[in-house]
């Protein structure tokens, strides 16, 4: 057996009024890929911020044995110094920055008074190509795409000497293609003998990189399965993290009759704000019809938000033209507020960014995007207000104490679902979801996926992009494939499958 | 014991504002609590409240504040002098194109910030200091002066007393018996109606103790008053504005969008919300209160000056600030605002009882104000942290 390189020791950890953390023990051993798995709110992050010295030695009882130490970390510099580094879930680069700037940012070459730049930019060359990156160290941040991004921050970790890396969800933010070669960069820096640990919500990442899965559920460890000794399934993982077993992660629709067309988009052509000359949608047409839940399928820059966002009243884009006919009848939606008026919905990926007002009441969200119909003369009705935040919050099984709490304070997939509440509430015929269920666990996405199977059941057109497979094939009773702003190609629920859709992808980019 | 350090923590800055006027009427052996100083405070302190509802507008939709309020009081005041003393041009109508100035001026400033995304504090400082300058050429010399009588009585006036009280002014002490009964009539709707429809309602104890204190302020002005010269028409101004933007702000769609712009732009405009014209009516909305206490302002002097308004914007920043409002947007009440507006009235009183020198009561009122946003950040800290 391989030596101990960390053992987390009765870790338990209280805020005012909850054990977020109860007894957990963690095991991790030198140069294997340590995955940690757990709904939202399950302890993980709290766990990994306890490591780092996030939460500093005396606020948390029991004991963190590094290298056969105990550590007593008070800040985020200790912890680094032993070679433990967090690369958190939301990446912490400034855009206006070089890469090499970032790389050393806080950890600078050279003397205290003067900077090194020759030094920084070859030393953080040398970490680039560690990680496969080809790009020049003087790039600015900001002209780089997430995966590249999501790399530069793993090189930067390297710059700090780690030997422990924590990565707090680093796919999440990522396409397909992106993740994959991240997750063989982790197996490749297993062979040179780092040490890992994951955090993920995507099972079949973890199953693929992963020596050992440890589960964690209400704050305690469940159990910790050992991938070489015994068989690691999806499922069981899934057993363990929700404490039982999810016959189908997909929920039946029965009966659903699929009616008229309800939307239809035709040729539609979209520019970029910025770079006008640049088409972000070229041509696309599509349809849904009433009961029909259509996914919309890509990797990330394909075009699917800015195609949902231009139909959406034209929030993204310029010299957008082609036509749009809902229920029939081509209309010209102009502004946000014309489209919800012909009942479109836009459900936005983003949801702290640009869904949620997060310093609000459950409540004021709710009823934000059709405050009017519950506003007599422009005065608002505040009975009738919280009338409605209650029976959404009881429709869609929204955990909080009442609706008067704010938004912010709750976790990622209750406020998906006080975002779903607010769309539903503007009363839409076409619903456009946009990432529905990113970020949030496993439990929460079922949920959500009945959420929709009600939206559509009740006549509703459900328009879903998303970047996870199994999702859109699991969802869809039809599949447009999106690639560089083109329809690449549409396949039926039957006959769609991973494989055919990444075909599809990478036949179209050949060809273009 | 938890519950103690809650009431502290949501009434902290009216605890405060108590035991400042008890300092004060400590420290000035009472003159504090003479008749002439509840009307110097509400003589000299108008304009802050009616700036500060304006300001309060401008700082929900995300801390942006408009400096060229105080050089605007400067130039409209000079555009009144003008007309009502030079040009002998009826009150009315003199009052009437002063108006006209400040809608004018809001939406040219709302214009190029709404719609032009200038940002906030520089275009209102083009403002600042334009305004100043064009004010002071206007006034020519020093003043504009006297203003008509009928003009300066419409704001340092008094209502008359109806029932010809010989020491005491009768109808501001059954004024003052009248609001609380409404006030407590209504405290007494309010919690019925949550009953009967099962809220969470607040205990019987609360609404009495709230009630007592309320009414008892109430009638100690009122009283105070009576003893002076009744109830200053400023005052009436100050509580029509102040009940309308509460009113605005609390029960209104359009008030509604100024906090949810402030919490965030985005999820705003994409809920089907025009944000930039929010963002316009704001500093539409500026000008026009801006003009109301240019007027104010010119009563008191009974004259145009060329140093009027000097501050000004500073004084109704920070009685957001003290009172609670958000520095980013997003929150704060108008009734936060009075209790911010008033809180620095008092000290700046207080201060001029003692006799205290002009330039280190500018220092006291400097700290007030740190003080006030340190608090209120550490106060927000506390609240995430649980």
């Amino acid at each position: 057996m391989a030596k101990i390189l960390l053992e987390m020791k009765n870790i338990t950890k209280t805020f005012p009024g909850v054990k977020a953390l109860d007894n957990v023990n963690l095991k991790v051993e030198e140069g294997e890929i340590h995955a940690l798995v757990g709904e939202n709110g399950a302890g993980k992050s709290t766990l990994m911020n306890v490591l780092s010295g996030i939460y500093p030695y005396g606020t948390y009882e029991g004991d963190i044995v590094y290298n056969g130490e105990v550590c007593q970390f008070n800040k985020i510099k200790d912890s680094e110094e032993k070679g433990i580094v967090i690369i958190h879930q939301e990446l912490a680069l400034v855009p206006y920055m070089s890469i090499g700037e970032n790389m050393f940012l806080g950890n600078e070459r050279g003397k205290s008074a003067a900077i090194d730049w020759n030094e920084t930019y070859g030393e953080a060359d040398k970490y680039l190509k560690m990680v496969g990156l080809s790009e020049s160290s003087k790039v600015l941040v900001k002209d780089i795409g997430t995966g590249k991004q999501q790399l530069v921050e793993i090189a930067k970790a390297l710059a700090k000497h780690a030997k422990l890396l924590i990565l707090d969800e680093p796919t999440s933010s990522l396409n397909e293609k992106d993740s994959q070669a991240l997750l063989d960069l982790m197996l490749k820096f297993k062979k040179e003998g780092m040490t890992s640990i994951i955090i993920s919500h995507k099972l079949n990442e973890v199953a693929y990189v992963a020596d050992k899965i440890t589960v964690i559920r209400d704050g305690s460890t469940i159990e910790t399965m050992d991938k070489h000794t015994t068989e690691i399934s999806e499922d069981r993982i899934i057993k363990g993290m929700v404490g039982r077993e999810i016959t189908d992660r997909f929920p039946k629709r029965h009966d659903v009759k699929i009616g008229d067309v309800n939307m239809e988009v035709k040729n539609w052509t979209v520019h970029h704000p910025l770079y006008p000359e640049r088409k972000v949608c070229d041509n696309v047409s599509i349809k849904v019809r009433k009961g029909e839940v259509i996914g919309v399928s890509g990797l990330m820059g394909a075009g699917r938000t800015e195609l949902a966002m231009s139909i959406f009243g034209q929030s993204y884009g310029t010299n957008i033209s082609g036509q749009l006919f809902l229920d029939g009848k081509e209309v010209q939606l102009k502004n946000v507020k014309q489209a919800i008026k012909n009942k479109l919905a836009y459900v936005t990926e983003d949801r702290k960014g640009n869904g949620l007002v997060l310093t609000n009441p459950i409540k004021i969200n709710t009823t934000l995007a059709n405050l009017d119909s519950i506003s007599p003369h422009k005065i608002i009705d505040k009975d009738k207000e919280y009338q409605v935040a209650e029976e959404y919050r009881k429709k869609l099984k929204t955990k909080c104490s009442t609706v008067e709490q704010n938004v912010g304070n709750l976790s990622g997939g209750n406020q998906q679902k006080v975002l779903l509440a607010k769309w539903m509430f503007a009363d839409p015929d076409v619903l456009i979801l946009d990432e529905p269920t990113r970020g949030i666990d496993v439990g929460a996405k079922y949920e959500i996926y009945c959420i929709i199977n009600d939206l559509v059941a009740a006549g509703k057109s459900v328009v879903m992009i998303s970047s996870e497979l199994p999702e859109v094939l699991g969802m869809s009773d039809r599949i447009y494939v999106m690639n560089e702003g083109r329809i690449a190609g549409e396949l039926s629920a039957e006959e769609a499958s991973q494989e055919k859709i990444m075909s599809i992808i990478v036949n179209s980019g050949k060809g273009a | 014991m938890n519950k103690t350090v809650d009431i502290l923590r949501k009434h902290t800055m009216k605890i405060i504002l108590v035991l400042i006027v008890i300092f004060f009427s400590v420290t000035t052996k009472g003159q504090m609590f003479a008749p002439s100083s509840f009307q110097a405070l509400i003589a000299q302190n108008a304009y802050v409240f009616v700036l500060a509802t304006g300001m309060l507008m401008c700082m929900l939709t995300g801390g942006n504040i408009d400096l060229s309020v105080g050089s605007f009081v400067c130039f409209v005041g000079a555009i009144g002098g003008m007309l009502m003393v030079k040009a002998q041009m009826s009150v009315p109508a003199a009052m009437l194109l002063m108006i006209g100035a400040g809608v004018i001026y809001g939406i040219v400033e709302g214009f190029l910030i709404a719609y032009l995304n200038i940002p906030p504090w520089i275009a209102t400082l083009a403002g600042y200091l334009a305004f100043r300058g064009w004010g002071t050429a206007l006034i020519g010399g020093s003043s504009i002066a006297p203003m008509p009588e009928s003009f300066t009585k419409m704001f340092n006036g008094s209502v008359p007393d109806f029932f010809g009280g010989s020491s005491m002014n009768i109808t501001c002490l059954v004024v003052g018996v009248i609001v609380c009964v409404v006030f407590v009539l209504l405290q007494i709707k309010g919690r019925n109606d949550k009953v009967k429809k099962g809220y969470e309602t607040e205990s019987m104890t609360g609404v009495i103790v709230r009630c007592v204190l309320v009414c008892a302020v109430i009638l100690l002005f009122a009283y105070k008053l009576a003893q002076a010269n009744g109830i200053p028409n400023n005052l009436i101004w100050v509580a029509v504005i102040v009940m309308i933007y509460s009113f605005i702000t609390e029960k209104t769609t359009v008030g509604r969008y100024f906090y949810t712009i402030g919490g965030n732009v985005e999820a705003t405009r994409l809920s089907g919300i025009d944000t930039k014209k929010i963002f316009f009516l704001a500093y539409l909305n500026m000008a026009v209160l801006t003009v109301i206490s240019a007027w104010m302002t010119m009563a008191r002097l009974s004259a145009a000056t060329a140093t009027a308004g000097n501050n000004y914007e500073m004084d109704a920043i920070s009685a957001c600030v003290v009172g609670g409002v958000s520095a980013y947007g997003g929150s704060g009440t108008v009734f936060g605002m009075v209790i911010g507006a008033a809180l620095i009235g008092v000290i700046n009183l207080g201060m001029s009882l003692m006799g205290i020198d002009a330039n280190w009561q500018m220092v006291v009122k400097g700290m007030v104000l740190l003080a006030a946003v340190v608090f209120e950040i550490l106060n927000n800290k506390d609240k995430t942290k649980e």
